[in-house]
This record gives structure tokens, C-alpha cells and sequence, in this order.
């Protein structure tokens, strides 16, 4: 595939995606289907090509399942993804494997915790040319130097190659583990918190590393973190979850200036600044985020919210962008944000 | 609110604790290490800390900077294999280290308590919420049962825990992660310490989560005028909740300074390099990167630590160790070329 310098083509399209989760109840002899966990309710979304869209939330609000559901790492319930209009979904349940596969190719992830994703028995040559095993995308003459280009790639050096990942830090199992998901050569990523569990003066050198390959290679990510600082950092636009659902998304300096939302508005409120002149006035949220099992009807927002009034109770704000083109939210008193 | 914890007879002292400052606690020079199979870990070599009665001091560092081990060296509970192995700890006048365990027993609770970080485990899963805070009470108060019932659950009342008399009879596993936080604070202050160690008491809680425990510990501080020493690795927190910050890397005290003079004018390399890496929700700026990695401590680098991978490095740095100066008043850094380098704060 060819790349194209057109960024507004969106290569990801996410519609109407929902997750639920069984909750059984066992008994001696047979489980009984009790409820569901609204992991992901109702979410729609498209990435354009090179673009980075943040997923944020709180533990628990489905960020993370909404990444390995587009990735069909979990069935989904319903509702459909498309990858350069190619249906996902459709393809991991009833095409051909040669299909699949390269699926798998144009579309990787990276995950939260490089100290459980990386094999401890392989090397890093092995981790990262396990990916030339399984999909043949190059010749095996010319894996070693594939593999040298790719570390190279990270700020790695050659002879990382023969070592295995106890002998490298948080932030250089990190770098192996984007190596391993470049293999493929995707044209989408998606990082799960890669860089939560690092620390401070690691998370520049990583969240800098992903720029410039994005710049480079043209790619698309979505990028799922409960750390809005990175997020602001790394995104083009922002999408804001709570309880399973999109409740406001836009550009990330409108998100993050102007927000909308009075759950965004809480959560941005509440992250510490690194500036002492800096006046906090923050929102306190009372209580905590309610189980997805039984979500609160209508807005699902609404027993925690400082706005809330009798309409938040009855019925379900619509997700829309009537206020400010682009900027689509959930809320029934937006308009008193504006 | 009850009237149990609110400060009555303290009240006069406090008064004349802030018109002059009075030092709490005076670690100076202080080494632990830890005795591994594979060398010794040298977690703190020559650390200092003054900390003044009622203020709420900062500890900033990346992991293996050793300040969780600053805690533990006050509290003496360093695990092993570490050992206090040199330097002196003073609180309120009286050398820590040489006091027997039974007395540092009576000083842990009653004078100072800690906040761990990860609430899920510092709370015994065996005990009912109650027990856990009785417990101390009966120990340290001398309470009957009821009485340290009573006072368990004005506790969590103090600590803004909703349906009390439910939660005193849970079992930590029946909680948010928040709410065993928020017991994790009650029981820390059950026996109304002096100094309080809050050690990433938010770092596994979410946003809006640490927002309300961040919130419930400046308040509880200013309310009791108690000492806290805050350990953190997030600038965010700093500026937010100290007047006065020590920032560790490798072991060793970087920098101390008033928390604003620190952002504005920091003077260490170190420090300034942290300021630039660390992004922000309120605006985006190009990251700086600090190169490199954590260094080793057991064969830490020789000269200054953080010479592999300071910009400004030259051949001195990677010789001989900076002592720590006195730039300007209450302002220490250990740099050798602190008086030459311009380096920037972080402004906005």
C-alpha cells in the first residue's frame, strides 16, 4: 500500500462499537448469566492517516478494551471497525487466513507493562524476528539486518540483539517492545499507556521516540492513557470516556482549554501542574466512578455531577457537535460551557 | 466533625512554632545501604534533610533516587538486607539511631506515621477495617475496645468516608482503592502524629481520586499543623503541596529549596532537566530529554552521579564528587558549576 501525503483519509472508522462482558453466577452444576459489564457502550470514532487520537479515562471506563476490541483481541458484541474500508470484524470471523494476517500487519499494539510483554526466554532477536516467522514478510537472508535497522530504529544498539529483556531497563524494554510492533511495518498502532510505568525522565525520551517514528513512517495511533499531560503531549485529537462511553471529543487544545464536559472539565482540573504560579481550583468529584454492571440511567454521569439537573436523569444527552463543529459532546448543559 | 483530632492543646505551641522555625527532624549525612548477593546497593550515600515543624516538605526523585528509603531509615524499618550503616537522625533533638527498638516502637504512631503507597497492600487483608485502627488506639492510648471503636469511626468520619459504621466492618477487599487510602490515612493519624510520611500515597489511585486524597491531606495538615514529608515523583504534586523541596537522584541530595525558587531558578543540572521533561495539561511544549539511564548504584558513577548524563558535564564532574553549597539563603546545590551555568526555571 502505498502511502499518501492525504491526512484527512481516515484509515481507522469505529462505529457503534459495544462490549459486554458475561457476569455469571456459578452454581454446582451449571452458570447462570446474572448481568453485563457495559465495558464499551455505543463508541464511534474514525483516526485519519498520521493522526493520533487520545483515549482517556479512568480505570475501568473501557479505554483499554476499545483497543483490543478494534484489534479483535475480544469479540466484539456488536458494531463495526473498518481499516481502510476493509470490515475487521468480518474478516477475523469468516475470510481467509492470508486476509487476517495481513491485517495483523497493518495494524499493531503496544502494551502498558514491557516488564510482563516480552518474552524473558527469548532474546531481543528473537523477539522481534518472530514476527518475520510468522508472516513471511521478508526474506530469511535478510532478517538480521531487519532486525539491527529496527533497533536502530528505537536509539538501540546491535548487540542488544543477543540479550534478553532481564538486562534492560523499563524505558529499553519499552523501545523493544515498539521495535517488535514496527516489524510488521503497520500503518496503525495502538499504544496502551506506554509509558505509565516508567519513569520521569524516561517517559520524554519514549513519548519523543513515538513523534518522530509517526512523523517518519506515516503512522496512526491511538493513544490510551489515564495521564492527560502525555496525552495533551502526543494528541491531535482527544475522546474522553467514562463508564464505557464517549462523552466529548475534539481537537486536544479545545479538550483540553475549553472543555465541555463537566466530567472532562473534573478530570483536567484534578491533575497536578508541574507550575508553582499555577492556581489550582479544582473539582472535586464526589464518590467514585459506579460499577459498569448497573450503569446510572440516561446520563450515566449524573449522580456525580455539579451540574446535573432533573432532565440528566431522564434522558441520555445526545453525542453531538451542534455547539462548536468538531467538537462533539455529551452533555445536556454544554452550551452553559461555551 | 468531631472534636477528636482537632488541634486544642497544641494550639499554643503550634502558635509558637511559626514565628520561629523549629527544626522537627535533622537527618544529616546519612548512609543505608543494602547488602545484596550481587554487591552492596548504596540506596542512600550522605543524604541530609532538615525538616521545620508544621511544613510540608518535598521529596522529588525517579525510582532508586532512595526516597521511600528516607522514610524508612526515620522510621527504622528499612527491609533487609539494608542497614543504617553511617550519619545521624535526629527528631526533636534525640538521635533515632541510637534508640532501642522498644522505644522506636513507642515513637512509631504516637509521634510519626507513614502512608505507603500501594494501600492494597500496607492494609492486612486478614482484619476488619476496625481492628486494624483499634488496634493502635488500644496500643499506643492505652482505650478500652469501645472507646477505640468510638474514636475508629470519628476517624473515617475525619477522613471523609462515606456509611462509616458499614465500612469499619469491612474487610480491606471490600474497598475502592481510594477508600483504603483514605483508611490508610485514618490510621496513620490515628494516634496524632507529629511528622507524617506520605510516601506516593496517589500514585496508584485515579485523577479524579487523587484530586479528593491530595485535597484531604493539605486540609488534614493544615488543620492538626502537622509536619509532612511528601514523596513523590510528580512535579504536578510538588508544586501543589510543599513550601520546601529536596530533590534526590542516585542516592544523593541534588538540590534544596523553597519550592517556587526551585521552579523559578533551579540551580542543579538535574533538576532543571527534570522541570523541561515533564509535560503538562495546561499547555505543550517541546520535551527535553534527560539521556540515558537510572544509574547502577552499586557501582554508581564516580564524581558527581548524574555526570553520564548531564549536558553541562566536563572533566571535574566526573572526578570529584560536588559538595552540596549554600548558593543563597536556604538555597543548597551540589554542582561544581553552579555559578557559571544560566539554567532556565519553568515559567508557566
Amino acid at each position: 500500500m502505498q502511502t499518501t501525503a492525504d491526512t484527512g483519509r481516515p484509515i481507522i472508522e469505529v462505529n457503534s462499537l459495544v462490549e459486554y462482558f458475561d457476569v455469571v453466577e456459578r452454581g454446582i452444576l451449571r452458570k447462570k448469566k446474572i448481568g453485563d459489564v457495559h465495558a464499551v457502550d455505543n463508541v464511534s470514532f474514525h483516526i485519519s492517516e498520521g493522526e493520533t487520537l487520545g483515549l482517556v479515562g479512568e480505570s475501568g471506563c473501557g479505554k483499554t478494551t476499545t483497543g483490543k476490541v478494534i484489534l479483535y483481541l475480544e469479540k466484539p458484541t456488536s458494531g463495526s471497525v473498518l481499516f481502510e474500508g476493509m470490515d475487521v470484524f468480518e474478516t477475523f470471523e469468516n475470510r481467509h487466513q492470508t486476509d487476517q494476517k495481513l491485517l495483523r500487519r497493518r495494524m499493531q499494539m503496544v502494551f502498558q507493562n514491557p516488564y510482563n510483554s516480552l518474552d524473558p526466554r527469548m532474546t531481543v532477536y528473537d523477539i522481534i524476528s518472530e514476527a518475520f516467522v510468522i508472516h513471511r514478510n521478508i526474506p530469511k537472508s535478510q532478517w538480521t539486518d531487519r532486525v539491527y535497522e529496527l533497533l536502530r530504529m528505537v536509539n538501540l544498539e546491535e548487540y542488544h540483539a543477543e540479550r534478553y529483556p532481564h538486562e534492560f531497563s523499563g524505558g529499553q524494554r519499552q523501545r523493544i517492545a515498539i521495535a517488535r510492533a514496527l516489524a510488521v511495518d503497520p500503518k496503525f498502532v495502538i499504544l496502551d499507556e506506554p509509558v505509565s510505568s516508567l519513569d520521569v525522565s524516561i517517559r520524554a525520551q519514549i513519548l519523543n521516540l513515538l513523534i518522530e517514528l509517526q512523523r517518519d513512517k506515516h503512522l496512526s495511533y491511538l493513544y490510551i492513557s489515564h495521564d492527560l499531560s502525555s496525552v495533551r503531549q502526543i494528541s491531535q485529537r482527544v475522546a474522553v470516556m467514562y463508564l464505557g462511553e464517549i462523552v466529548e471529543l475534539a481537537r486536544a487544545d479545545e479538550i483540553f482549554d475549553k472543555p465541555l464536559h463537566p466530567y472532562t472539565q473534573a478530570l483536567i482540573s484534578a491533575v497536578p501542574v508541574p507550575d508553582v504560579d499555577h492556581k489550582t481550583t479544582r473539582i472535586i468529584l464526589p464518590g467514585e466512578v459506579p460499577s459498569p454492571i448497573n450503569p446510572p440511567q440516561a446520563c450515566r454521569f449524573h449522580p456525580r455531577c455539579p451540574h446535573a439537573t432533573n432532565i440528566c436523569k431522564q434522558t441520555a444527552p445526545k453525542f453531538e457537535d451542534k455547539l462548536i463543529e468538531g467538537h462533539f459532546v455529551a452533555c445536556h448543559h454544554a452550551d452553559k460551557f461555551v | 466533625m468531631t472534636d477528636y483530632l482537632t488541634p486544642s492543646t497544641r494550639d499554643s505551641v503550634n502558635e509558637w512554632a511559626h514565628r520561629l522555625p523549629e527544626k522537627l527532624l535533622e537527618i544529616s549525612n546519612l548512609r543505608t545501604y543494602f547488602f545484596t548477593e550481587a554487591g552492596v546497593v548504596k540506596a542512600l550515600d550522605g543524604m541530609s534533610l532538615e525538616v521545620n515543624k508544621g511544613q510540608a516538605v518535598g521529596l522529588v526523585g525517579e525510582s532508586g533516587s532512595g526516597k521511600s528509603v528516607t522514610a524508612q531509615s526515620v522510621l527504622r524499618i528499612v527491609p533487609r538486607p539494608g542497614r543504617i550503616v553511617a550519619g545521624s537522625i535526629k527528631f526533636e533533638g534525640e538521635d533515632l539511631l541510637s534508640k532501642s527498638d522498644d522505644d522506636m516502637r513507642k515513637l512509631r504512631g504516637p509521634k510519626m506515621a507513614i502512608v505507603f503507597q500501594d494501600p492494597t497492600t500496607s492494609l492486612n487483608p486478614v482484619f476488619t477495617v476496625e481492628r486494624q485502627l483499634t488496634d493502635i488506639l488500644m496500643l499506643h492510648r492505652d482505650l478500652t475496645k469501645e472507646a477505640a471503636s468510638k474514636r475508629a469511626l470519628s476517624l473515617l468520619e475525619r477522613v471523609g468516608i462515606q456509611e462509616p459504621e458499614k465500612r469499619l466492618k469491612a474487610y480491606p477487599h471490600e474497598l475502592s482503592g481510594g477508600m483504603k487510602q483514605r483508611i490508610a490515612i485514618a490510621r496513620a493519624l490515628s494516634c496524632e502524629p507529629i511528622l507524617l510520611f506520605a510516601d506516593e500515597p496517589t500514585t496508584n489511585l485515579d485523577v479524579t481520586i487523587q484530586a479528593q486524597v491530595l485535597e484531604l491531606l493539605k486540609q488534614l495538615q493544615k488543620e492538626l499543623n502537622m509536619t509532612m514529608v511528601m514523596i513523590t515523583h510528580d512535579m504536578g504534586i510538588i508544586a501543589d503541596m510543599t513550601e520546601r523541596v529536596t530533590v534526590l537522584y542516585a542516592g544523593k541530595v541534588m538540590e534544596v529549596a523553597d519550592t517556587p525558587t526551585l521552579f523559578h531558578s533551579p540551580k542543579h543540572p538535574y533538576t532543571e532537566a527534570l522541570l523541561k521533561a515533564v509535560p503538562s495539561v495546561k499547555q505543550t511544549r517541546a520535551l527535553e530529554v534527560i539521556p540515558g539511564n537510572i544509574p547502577n548504584l552499586i557501582e554508581p558513577p564516580s564524581g558527581c552521579v548524574f555526570n553520564p548524563r548531564c549536558k553541562y558535564a566536563k572533566d571535574i564532574c566526573m572526578k570529584q564528587e560536588p559538595p552540596l553549597e549554600e548558593v543563597e539563603e536556604e538555597h543548597y546545590v551540589a554542582c561544581h558549576f553552579w555559578r557559571e551555568l544560566k539554567l532556565e526555571g519553568r515559567a508557566g
